[in-house]
């Protein structure tokens, strides 16, 4: 009677958005980010302040930076795990379309910062990277192209997604840019891997890596001469690598304590592509095995969130971002340490830079939106077994 | 992804169809169910994949830290060096000699700075400065006292001395910084071989040093480089031969009143350099200025014996006949036409003193007939004296280990002529520093092996290639054996080591054209022990001059001779030679009036 008389009364169909956000949200990996990005800003006190002093700054002005592109970083983090899977691919694959363009174009309009690769765009007040931003979106694209492909009469996602990586990965080369080209190849494995691929086709491109790796080694001089370099225990000691290396032993288990590394006075990229270093010199190995404990907590837990999941796409494009950032952080810190050859990447969350802040932003609110929690169908799956 | 339709749905169809029911909605649960097969299939398969690749990283992120473990549980083995700003490290590496005998090292010290608004008393200041430091003045000090400037240099380095007594002025503008400066412990000994060292990069509380000349030069990155954590540079030079033949070599030159005076002394197998003297002299750790005017060859930082090259004359003969040896043209005891004098497109080849119409080809070494060399060389030819020359080394700069060895460039005729030809067989016309001479004297008397000289210590002969046969090197040998014993180099017999040699006076060219009757270089290239040798020795002096039996003597026999006999005699025993008493066969002493 009383709906007769006043109408429906508008009834919540559910709980609200705030509350149901956090219920069924990966709490703990909100708090590992909220962990590294507190680190990244107190190893930044630590390791920004002489590179300040070089460009002229006042001595914390990096560490400002940081915490302000860092808080912007959280809260799209946050707005982008509110969305729902549908949201996230239909986003996603815009923003892809937008980064890619904006990758293909870099050519034209890009500037290098003198550092002879053009990866950036100037804003005047900031630098964008789009090739950050493009990695996320791209691995939310391939997971949406090869779940499709899975469907019954589905288009040929695999092989669209495969001439978008080559694309994607030209023109990186032509940056060049190598790291990011091999993190976008190694996305693209991994959906693939996850999506079923046949696991002789993989031995086989394994093999065909090894033999391919052993060729190069025997003919050509150069990449020879890299990989000896690398592999020979002997280090130039006025390499970064070596400074890198020297600061993780002078730290030692507990540190040489606050303020007493010296490395960051010697390595132009102590703020960006080793933190680890500083890290490693000031807090010692206590802090470094901390920071791999959260990278490995954040990456684990997705993909154990993701083993019940059951729609396709949400299972690739989740096993892809948290990849992504896991193996960002494994190179970051392998090559600090030598298990890779020298090359220049950030650690998430922890390195400075607005671009990699944001884009780890994304990928994270991304990964956060696809492992909450949902109902996954258990109830139709015990029917459907009781059907048959 | 295509699946075989299973046939029982088929079926279903078509009983539909018999009960004329729409088959479309049957067909789309049919679909649906074949979804979720698929779908079903994928997952499990997905979980195991899932799992994997959960283990591959986590195998990936336990081996970084394994690997950071190990890394923060070893000891940090790199010397760090150099940080941007502030310090400039310095751990220059020793340079001792072939026994370990240190040449340079480092000495730490201070340098004297002032910052004059910290200064108290700038009078009493600038007073108590000028006492300590003769050559600071008073004034001068004062004025820069009582100046806006806040930082002064005083000196670059002070003694513990001088330091005491500025801090006995008790002024708290004046302050130290720390430095390290190189010291040469023997002073002049091995000047040139050295070379010396400055400050370069300077800062307050540290200056780089760094090499200017000499092997320090030569080996500045090398010293400095942190990786080799202070082991020092060994030299191929002996100490104690360095110091005796400085010391004879300077006696001889007073005495033979010479402008100066090049000694190298050289292993004939090894090709390193035993000692290597050049006077006059000066002491590294107080290098002079270079001079401003002038010619250069007059410093004491010319090294004559590698920087200098000079038409070095009669010694260049025996390349000439050992070339001819080799090649078959003549053998020991074959004439040669020596009447004189040789004409040739309007020069006259003549001998010092005429020994008769022909001689032998051993005989025109031991009395030195620039006739029946000259015609030797005409019966070989431009073209091959010069491969053998240039085999010889005579061509290029000798690229010892010092930076001053590039300047060391011989310089050859412009055109060479049948004349030219004829000229170089008798060392005139191509100019060559001493220790050209040295490496080539060694390689033709060594068994015929070329020879490179050096100056770091080897570990053993160096198997060069071969410029002639051990037979031809065998009767230079004697040849040269047979100058000391029955030729020109008569006073350069010294019992028991059986030197051979060959001397050289080469008319010094004008500079502006032609020669100087008066003024000489006088050389002495000399092998002992003569049967097996052992050792090159070369002597030269610049412009000797002594008054013997009534005359004026300048050829080397009368001078770089005797100085080179003093020099084998003092040094053999320091070499470990044992002196053979009994005259070797064959041989006889001669006299010294001979």
């Amino acid at each position: 009677m009383t709906e007769m008389a006043h109408g429906t009364v508008v009834v919540q169909s559910g709980e609200a958005v705030l509350p149901r956000w956090w219920r069924t949200v990966d709490r703990v990996t909100i708090g590992c980010i909220l962990a590294l990005f507190a680190i990244g800003l107190l190893l930044g006190f630590a390791a920004s302040p002489p590179l300040a002093e070089r460009n002229g700054h006042d001595p914390f002005h990096y560490v400002i930076r940081q915490a302000a592109f860092g808080g912007l970083a959280l809260a799209v983090m946050v707005m982008v795990s509110m969305l729902t899977p549908v949201q996230i691919r239909r986003l996603a694959v815009l923003g892809f379309f937008g980064a890619f363009g904006a990758l293909a174009l870099l050519p034209a309009f890009g500037t290098d910062y003198g550092q002879g690769a053009v990866r950036w765009y100037s804003l005047g007040f900031a630098s964008v990277q789009p090739s950050e931003f493009l990695k996320p979106v791209f691995v939310v694209f391939t997971a949406w192209m090869i779940a499709a492909s899975q469907e019954v009469g589905g288009p040929p996602g695999k092989a669209v997604s495969l001439v978008v990586t080559i694309t994607i990965v030209g023109f990186l080369a032509m940056q060049p840019d190598f790291g990011q080209a091999a993190l976008v190849v190694f996305a693209w494995c991994v959906v693939y891997f996850v999506a079923g691929a046949p696991m002789l086709l993989l031995a086989g491109v394994g093999a065909l890596v090894g033999v391919a790796g052993s060729v190069a080694y025997s003919n050509s001089e150069h990449f020879a001469r890299r990989i000896d370099g690398f592999l020979s225990a002997e280090l130039d000691p006025n390499t970064q690598l070596a400074y890198a290396t020297n600061a993780i032993r002078e730290g030692g288990f507990f540190g040489a304590g606050l303020g007493e590394g010296a490395v960051k006075w010697t390595l132009p990229d102590a703020h960006t592509d080793f933190i680890i270093a500083v890290a490693a010199e000031e807090y010692g190995l206590v802090l470094v095995l901390v920071i791999i404990a959260l990278f490995a907590t954040i990456a684990l837990r997705a993909f154990f969130r993701l083993t019940k999941e059951r729609d396709p796409f949400i299972r690739l494009a989740g096993a892809g971002l948290a990849s992504l950032l896991a193996l960002q952080a494994i190179i970051n810190m392998g090559v600090a340490v030598r298990l890779l050859p020298a090359k220049g990447m950030t650690l998430p969350f922890v390195s400075y830079g607005g671009s990699s802040l944001i884009a780890t932003g994304i990928t994270i609110g991304m990964l956060l939106a696809l492992t909450r929690t949902r109902p996954q169908g258990e109830i139709g799956d015990i029917l459907l077994s009781r059907h048959r | 992804m295509t699946l075989r339709t299973p046939l029982r749905p088929l079926t279903r169809i078509l009983k539909a169809r018999e009960h004329g029911e729409n088959p479309d909605a049957i067909e789309r649960e049919n679909l649906r169910l074949r979804h979720e097969a698929i779908r079903d299939k994928m997952r499990q398969r997905a979980e195991t994949r899932l799992l994997l690749l959960a283990m591959c990283f986590f195998a990936a992120f336990v081996t970084v830290g394994l690997r950071m473990s190990t890394l923060a549980a070893s000891e940090p083995e790199e010397p760090r060096i150099a940080t941007s700003g502030s310090a400039i490290l310095n751990t220059r590496a020793d340079i001792v000699d072939r026994e370990g005998r240190v040449l340079a090292t480092n000495l730490v010290t201070n340098s004297l700075y002032a910052h004059p608004h910290e200064i108290i008393d700038p009078v009493a200041a600038a007073r108590g400065l000028a006492g300590i430091f003769p050559d600071l003045e008073e004034e001068a000090l004062l004025r820069r006292f009582t100046s806006d400037s806040r930082f002064i240099w005083l000196r670059r380095y002070i003694s513990p001395e001088q330091e005491q007594q500025v801090h006995e002025l008790g002024e708290p503008g004046l302050l130290f910084g720390p430095r390290e400066m190189r010291l040469y412990p023997n002073g002049s000994v091995a000047a040139h071989i050295l070379g010396g060292a400055g400050f370069g990069q300077e800062a307050v509380n540290a200056a780089e040093v760094i090499g200017v000349a000499g092997v320090e030069a030569q080996f500045d990155e090398d010293l400095r480089d942190p990786a080799r954590d202070g082991a020092p540079l060994e030299l191929s030079i002996d100490l104690t031969v360095q110091s005796a033949v400085e010391q004879v070599l300077a006696g001889g030159m007073v005495i033979m009143n010479a402008r100066g005076a090049s000694a190298v002394l050289m292993d004939v197998h090894t090709g390193e350099i035993r000692a290597m003297a050049s006077l006059p002299d000066f002491d590294p750790n107080a290098r002079p200025q270079p001079l401003t005017e002038g010619d250069q060859a007059d410093s004491p930082l010319f090294n004559r014996a590698v920087q200098g090259v000079y038409e070095l004359g009669s010694v260049f003969k025996i390349f000439t006949v050992a070339q001819a040896l080799n090649e078959g043209l003549v053998n020991p005891a074959t004439m040669v036409d020596t009447t004189g004098p040789l004409r040739m497109s309007g020069f006259s080849i003549s001998d010092f003193r005429s020994y008769g119409p022909s001689q032998s080809v051993s005989d025109v070494i031991v009395h030195s007939s620039n006739i029946g060399t000259a015609r030797l060389a005409q019966m070989m030819g431009a073209e091959r004296q010069q491969r053998f020359l240039e085999q010889l080394g005579f061509f290029q700069p000798t690229l010892v280990e010092m930076v001053e060895s590039r300047s060391g460039r011989p310089l050859l005729p412009a055109r060479w002529g049948e004349l030219t030809t004829m000229t170089v067989s008798y060392g005139h016309g191509i100019s060559t520093s001493p220790l050209h001479l040295a490496a080539a004297y060694a390689s033709i008397t060594n068994g015929g092996t070329l020879i490179r000289p050096t100056l770091l210590r080897q570990d053993g002969p160096q198997m060069g290639e071969r410029v002639v046969s051990e037979a031809v090197s065998a009767q230079i040998r004697d040849m040269l054996r047979a100058v000391v014993t029955d030729g020109t180099a008569s006073f350069g017999d010294v019992p028991g080591y059986a030197v051979g040699g060959k001397t050289g006076s080469a008319d010094k060219p004008r500079p502006t054209g032609g020669y100087f009757e008066d003024r000489v270089l006088s050389t002495f290239a000399s092998i002992f022990p003569a049967d097996d040798p052992r050792y090159v020795l070369i002597v030269t002096l610049d412009e000797p001059e002594i008054v013997a039996l009534g005359e004026a003597r300048r050829t080397a026999g009368w001078t770089a001779v005797p100085v080179a006999a003093e020099v084998i005699r003092r040094v053999a025993p320091l070499l470990g030679i044992r002196p053979e008493i009994e005259p070797l066969d064959g041989f006889q002493l001669s006299s010294a009036s001979d």
